[in-house]
């Protein structure tokens, strides 16, 4: 359940960057949140429900982007999709590749009034 | 006129300005700040920092305290010990003679960089030093917070199932080194080592794999070698 401490993060950043600008309100947060990144969608929006309680952040509206997983394979340089670690290269059927895309983890921007 | 109500007096503010304030920052920044300086402190003091991290069970402890017990002649080591309640291991590893510092992480389901920190404060590891971080038992969480640490070491033992790295991925796919411990019951246990060794492969292709026992001390010596590589002591000449 390492998500609850995941949305205490969100919350810290949202703070902090509406103190920075002056703001009372956030009304909508942007997260980018990678298909690999090890994050659980559910259990992020149980968490998120008692997290953002008494904070800045609890009546925002999120919004949640989900890069999909991408990889290049080492031996044949094949760039494609994948869903999980261990899925083989699909035209020579390698697992030596290198993960491109699907790690984001971050907060993308904050609508504030 | 306001496009929202029509009035002609700006002064209140039911339509407030709006602004879109572009963050793009990484929601585990302030564990990564934390870590990258954790990161600098092991480098100013040459400390080689090890974070192990397995299932409940699989064997980190006794990995620990056989270690401790058979190098602690030729290294210098420290451990921080990481679990929800107790100071049960704290007390096996003090046993050895070794510094350690126990965290209790309470409710928590994994130590990170800020914990680690003030360890770090409070035991004060020696420059020239091996230190063990062993991790909360736990495959998930643990892979997302990084400690600083320079190498991290998933332990596997052969009476878990050897679809756990397909099953746990994320651990897999971020650790260094990956231990199989246990090996003296593979005769009574239907583990097949190199299925195990295969989709530990699959998951993360640069993975290092170790076979051991700790108990029949089988293997060892192919841990320690791997230690001694990494440690920058040139003078290691340990027999065990």
């Amino acid at each position: 359940m390492h998500e609850l401490s995941i949305v205490m993060s969100i919350v810290e950043i949202a703070s902090q960057q509406a103190l920075q600008a002056n703001a009372s309100v956030v009304e909508e947060i942007e997260l980018e949140i990678g298909t690999l990144s090890g994050i659980e969608i559910n259990a992020l929006e149980f968490a998120w429900a008692e997290a953002v309680r008494n904070t800045i952040l609890e009546n925002t509206l999120r919004v949640i982007n989900r890069p999909e997983g991408r990889a290049r394979c080492l031996d044949c340089n094949t760039d494609f999709a994948i869903q999980q670690y261990f899925d083989p290269c699909p035209a020579c059927g390698s697992h030596f590749i290198n993960i491109t895309r699907g790690k984001e983890l971050k907060v993308k921007s904050l609508v504030i009034a | 006129m306001c496009a929202t109500c029509g009035c002609d007096d700006h002064q209140h503010s039911h339509h407030s300005h709006k602004t879109v304030v572009d963050v793009e920052q990484d929601i585990l920044h302030q564990n990564n700040l934390l870590a990258e300086r954790n990161r600098g402190y092991f480098e100013a003091k040459q400390i080689f920092a090890v974070n192990l991290v397995s299932s409940p069970g699989s064997g980190k402890t006794s990995l620990l305290v056989k270690t401790l017990t058979d190098l602690k002649d030729f290294l210098e080591f420290s451990v921080i010990e990481g679990d929800q309640q107790t100071t049960c291991d704290a007390d096996r590893i003090h046993a050895t003679g070794t510094k350690v510092t126990q965290i209790n992480t309470g409710k928590g389901c994994h130590l990170d960089a800020h914990m680690v920190l003030h360890a770090l404060q409070g035991m004060k590891p020696k420059d020239n030093s091996t230190l063990f971080i062993e991790n909360v038992g736990n495959l998930v969480c643990p892979a997302m917070f990084d400690l600083g640490e320079k190498e991290r070491v998933v332990i596997i033992s052969v009476t878990e199932g050897d679809d756990k790295p397909l099953k746990y991925p994320d651990m897999f796919h971020s650790s260094t080194l990956c231990i199989i411990n246990k090996i003296d019951l593979l005769p009574y246990v239907d583990f097949n080592v190199e299925k195990v060794k295969a989709n530990a492969l699959k998951v993360n292709h640069q993975l290092e794999i170790i076979e051991l026992s700790c108990t029949s001390g089988e293997g060892m010596d192919k841990w320690y070698n791997w230690l001694k590589t990494k440690v920058h002591v040139s003078d290691l000449s340990y027999s065990y």
